[in-house]
Parts: structure tokens; sequence; C-alpha cells
């Protein structure tokens, strides 16, 4: 190793030169560092995506066999918008791991002590994890239609879904960037997954709800992700498939835009509370 | 000038830790600053208070003339801080993050990219600035770190504990680096819990215990207060020590702070400039035909520091004290044991 040469002086720095990022570019530079750790990290870039595909394929060839009652629907068809859906959760995981590790490497401190707007440095984690998110989307949404997955409710309203996709994926990055600063370390943030897990199991995503034991229903019914899964299911496969949801598209629509708005609502003032006292 | 850190009663509380007690401080522009302290003293606090991080509890804190509470941002365009900790992104490269974080400063795209140029050339990185910081070693993330709290050219670098965990090759070539950023204009306030580090960097020394500052000034003002080096002797036979025990007297100016003990065949003397003396001492006893078997120069320790200054012993972790609440730091409240020690 060499010596380090600072000897070189330069001039002083002036209020002026360090006026800070502007809450924009501040926002996105640290998207851009988010999605490209991720990119970087196979781990991150694979993990949601492998599990959620092996997920799908169990689920299709496994249990596909013994659903019945689906409205007329196959039962991948049926299972399918559920996977994409709840993708999103496992996604979002990414921005509380993401947050618990950043705190603990010290780079939130690094970050905040930069004359940047602190919202700038939560919003830009949660932008990128909601990108990442969003490709899982993609990908999910592939492999469901290589098993043989299809929509029957137009090609409209399943893009429509897939946006809203993206909507709720920012919602839950909101939650779990959150969540990620109340974990205390990286490894605490993994049991987020004590989370994701009965969120999406106990949900309308896999089975229909009907199918459960009466009080399960009734978290079931009242959670985020069978709003989300009914509304993308609804799009996707037109409206005869409310009849086996128990409810239609004017429902579940504005009842999963609610849960979206609360979670963003909620949870935004929370992260940023809990990053000034980080 | 304004003064570098002006702080006031400065209070922070953990729910039951009170990590800062009312610290007050004045500190002038244009010295490197070093906080003191043990394991827990509360350094981490302050340079955190300091960098904006966190809010104090009650009192003031000014740096550089802004008030941390109300005028962060002017306080945040002045500083870069390097935590404890080397806070870079392992899966970018040495010039991303340091791209990253001058944009961040406010840099436009062409800036950002020609700063990072400049300050990988500075700390000896251009030739790995490519490559991810994953598989740099820990010293060069270190330097990395240092670089990326210099990126924005700050009027003030904020360290907390920049040395540890490098090895003392890398240690001494920091301290350098430190001392040239000094030289060319840049404020410095750094952390340690080595007496030497303060030492050899700083022009003031701070010591901090249980959230108080319990002394400052120079590191030689310091080290007054505390007890000098001491350059001892051990001879080959009793009268050696005698002959040694007279040398050494007629040494320094501290001179009559001489030991000796002819049963150990040993002498010693206090001096405030050892290294300066050690070659009259050696070529003193030389001359007096002294058989010399061991000459050492003993300079005070940190712990030696706190036992003149609170009467006890640091508390780093493993030490009796540390289970216990932290002692308050008054001479008046030694115990006859801590006595018996301070006196020794
Ligand atoms: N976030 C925190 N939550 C609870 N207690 C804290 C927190 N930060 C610091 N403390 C407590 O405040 C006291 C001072 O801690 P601080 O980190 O400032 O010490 P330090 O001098 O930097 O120590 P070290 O040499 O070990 O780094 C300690 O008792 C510590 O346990
Ligand atoms: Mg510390």
């Amino acid at each position: 190793m060499t010596t380090i040469p600072i000897a070189t002086s330069e001039p002083r720095s002036t209020l002026n030169a360090n006026r800070g990022a502007p809450f924009p570019v501040a926002t996105l530079t640290i998207t851009a560092r988010a999605v490209k750790k991720s990119i970087r990290t196979p781990s991150i870039m694979l993990g949601g995506t492998v599990s959620g595909v092996m997920f799908l394929l169990i689920f299709r060839y496994v249990f596909g066999g013994a659903v019945a009652h689906l409205g007329g629907l196959s039962y991948v068809d049926f299972v399918a918008p559920g996977f994409i859906v709840t993708s999103v959760l496992f996604g979002a995981m990414a921005a509380g791991t993401g947050v618990a590790e950043d705190l603990q490497a010290g780079l939130v401190d690094r970050l905040r002590s930069l004359p940047v707007r602190a919202a700038s440095i939560v919003t830009g984690r949660v932008i990128g994890d909601t990108l990442l998110t969003s490709w899982g989307l993609v990908v999910t949404s592939a492999v469901a239609f290589a098993v043989g997955f299809r929509v029957h409710g137009g090609i409209g309203p399943a893009i429509g879904a897939l946006g809203l996709s993206v909507l709720y994926a920012f919602a839950f990055c909101w939650l779990f960037a959150a969540l990620g600063f109340f974990a205390g370390s990286a490894q605490g943030a993994q049991q987020l997954a004590f989370l994701v897990f009965p969120l999406s199991f106990v949900s309308s995503a896999y089975v229909p709800v009907s199918t459960m034991p009466g009080w399960m229903q009734a978290f079931a019914n009242h959670q985020p992700v069978t709003a989300m899964v009914d509304t993308a299911r609804i799009l996707a496969e037109g409206h005869a498939v409310a009849t086996a949801l128990g409810h239609g598209l004017g429902y579940y629509l504005p009842a999963s835009l609610a849960w979206t708005a609360g979670m963003t609502v909620l949870c935004i003032p929370v992260a940023l509370w809990r990053l000034q006292r980080s | 000038m304004p003064d570098l850190i002006e702080a006031r009663g400065l209070v922070k509380r953990f729910r039951k830790v009170v990590a800062l007690d009312g610290l007050d401080l004045r500190v002038p522009a244009g010295q490197v600053t070093a906080v003191l302290g043990p394991n827990g003293a509360g350094k981490t606090t302050f340079v955190r208070a300091v960098a904006t991080l966190l809010r104090p509890d009650a009192g003031r804190l000014n740096v550089l003339g802004h008030d941390t509470a109300r005028d962060t941002m002017a306080v945040r365009r002045l500083i870069g801080l390097a935590g404890q900790s080397a806070a870079v992104e392992p899966t970018m490269t040495g010039r991303e993050n340091l791209v990253m974080v001058a944009r961040l400063y406010g840099r436009s795209r062409k800036e950002a990219r020609q700063r990072a140029a400049d300050v990988l050339e500075r700390i000896g990185l251009a030739a790995s600035a490519d490559r991810p910081v994953k598989t740099y070693s820990g010293g060069m993330r270190r330097r990395l770190d240092l670089g990326a709290s210099l990126v924005g050219a700050p009027r003030l670098l904020v360290m907390d504990e920049p040395t540890t965990g490098l090895d003392p090759r890398s240690r001494t070539e920091l301290w350098d680096a430190i001392r040239d950023l000094a030289a060319s204009g840049t404020e410095v306030l750094l952390t340690t819990q080595y007496l030497d580090e303060a030492d050899q960097l700083a022009q003031r020394v701070v010591i901090v215990e249980a959230g108080k500052v319990i002394a400052e000034g120079t590191p030689a003002e310091l080290k007054s207060r505390v007890g000098l080096d001491r350059i001892e002797v051990h001879t080959r036979d009793a009268a050696g020590a005698a002959t040694a025990a007279t040398v050494l007297a007629a040494l320094g100016a501290e001179g009559d702070g001489v030991e000796v003990d002819l049963a150990m065949r040993r002498a010693s003397v206090p001096c405030s400039d050892g290294p300066g003396l050690l070659p009259a001492a050696t070529a003193g006893l030389v001359a007096a035909g002294v058989e010399i078997e061991d000459l050492t120069l003993r300079r005070p320790t940190l712990d030696e520091v706190f036992m003149a200054l609170t009467g006890h012993h640091t508390q780093s972790p493993g030490s009796e004290g540390e289970k216990g609440r932290p002692k308050r730091a008054h001479t008046e409240q030694m115990g006859p044991k801590q006595m018996e020690g301070a006196l020794r």
C-alpha cells in the first residue's frame, strides 16, 4: 500500500458550493443506488423471484388438481393473479431489510449528514424498491403465462391490473421501509417475513376465502392482500369470476385503493419520524 | 471567525442512560481537535450532535457559528462526516460512491465526477477506483469513507474513531492524511480512545467522561496536569542505581521527582519531554559509568490520565466498573482504595 498523498491544498469550500441536491435529484440519486445495489446482488435480484416462481409451480402442479369451485376458472387462471400480486409483498420486504442494513452500516448517518431533505433518503429507497418489485411482477407474470395462465377479461384491464400492482408495491415498500427502522438489524428485518406469510396465505391469493374456517375468513376478508388480489383477478379474468369471490370490482377496487392510500399516508410520516431519530 | 464548536449545557438521554450530561465546550477554529474518552463516554453521541444527526434534549450547539438545531442545513453544507463504521456501498465502485455523495452535496454531474476523480487521487485509490468496494480491504474502505467525507470539500471534517480497526501502518498513513488536510485549511474534529493518537494529531484535546468535559487543553497542558513522562533505568548493581539517581536528578527542571529503589536497582525521573531528554540521559549515565540493564521511557496512558483526573480507571469493556453505573467524575468521591491507587 502506498502512502496517502493528500498534500495538494485546495480552496476551502464556500456555503454555495455545497448548496445541497434539490429534492428530486437527491431522491433519484438514492433510487439509483438502491437499484444498482439490487441489480448487482444476485441474491436480492433472484431471491424473491425464484421463490415466487417455485411457489407458483408447486401450487400450479401440486395443489392445482385438489382445488375446485373457482367460478368456472381453471386453477392456474385463479391462482396466477394471486401469485403476481403477492410477489409484491415478497419484493417489498427488501425495502425493510435494506433500510435496516443501511442503518446498521452507518450509511443512513452519512446520508443524513448531507445537505439534502431527509424525505429524499427514504423516498429514494422506496422508489428503488418499487422499481425492483415491479421487475419481479413482470417476471412472475411471464412465468405464469408460461405455465398456462391466460387472461379472459381483455388486455386493457389486465395491463390495468399490472399498473395497480405497481401502486400496491409502492404502498408495501413504504410499509416495510417504515418497519425496517424498527427492526434494529438486517437479521431482525428478516423477521418481517412473519408479516408477509399470514398476509399472503390468509388471503384469497391461493385458495378461495370461502374454503377457510370462519375466523380465518374474517381476517382474510378484511386485509389488503385479498382486496388487491381480487381486484387484479377480476380485471384479468373478467367480471364472471366475481361470483366466486363474494364481491365485484366495485367493492374490491376502492377497497384496495383505500388500503394503498392508508398504508402510504400512515407509513410516510412514521418512516420520516424514525429516520430523524435514528 | 466563529468558534468551531460552541456547546452549552448539552444533554442527551437515551431512556435511562444519560449520554451527554450538560456538556460545555468552546473550541476555537484553526486547530485539530480530539475528543478523548473511554467506551461509553459520549464521544459518538457528541459527534452525532455536531453532525446534526441527533437533536440534544437540552442545551445549545453551534458549529462554525451555526445552530445545529435551527440552522441544520447550513451546518450540513459545511461538514463532512466519517462515522465509526465505513459507510460506503459495497456493491458500487469507489468512484460511484464518491460521485453519489458529491451529487447529494449538490454538485452537477460533471463537477461531481471531477470532485470524485480528485479525491480518489488524493486518497490513493485512483487505481482501484472502478472496482466494486466489496473487493476492497478494510483499510481501503476506511480511506474511501474518508474520501466520501471529503468530496464536498468540507470546512469541517468530523471523524468518529477514524483509526479503530486499522493496522499500525494504515493508522500512521491516516494520521498523515489528517495532518495534511488540516494544513490545507480543513478543520478537523475527531474522537479517539488513544492518548497517543490525540497527542499525535491534535492541537487541542477535550477529555470527555460520563457525558461531561472533564479536562481540556493542548496535549502538553493535559499531560503536565496528569503526570509526566518518566525515564526509568535499571542498573546492574545498587551502587549504579544510586549514581543513576544523581545523574537523572541533574538532568531536567523537573528533576526533583527522582525516585530510587536500591533493592530493585532502579531509578527514575519524571520529565515533560521524555523523547527529547532521553539522549542526554543516556549520555549522562554512560559518562558516569553506570552499567545499564534496561532503559525505558514511560509515557502516561489514557488510563493514567483518567486516574489523575477522576481517581478511577477508564471503564473499558471487561473492566469491573462496566456493569455498574458510571461513577461521577469527582475526585472528592475517591475511596481509600482509589486514593491509594492515585498516589502510587
Ligand atoms: N441509540 C442509543 N440508544 C440507547 N443508548 C445509547 C444510544 N447511543 C448511545 N447510547 C448510550 O449512551 C452512552 C454514550 O454512548 P456513546 O456511543 O456516545 O459513547 P462513546 O464514547 O462513543 O463510546 P465508544 O468508545 O464505545 O464508541 C452509552 O452508555 C451508550 O450505551
Ligand atoms: Mg463511539
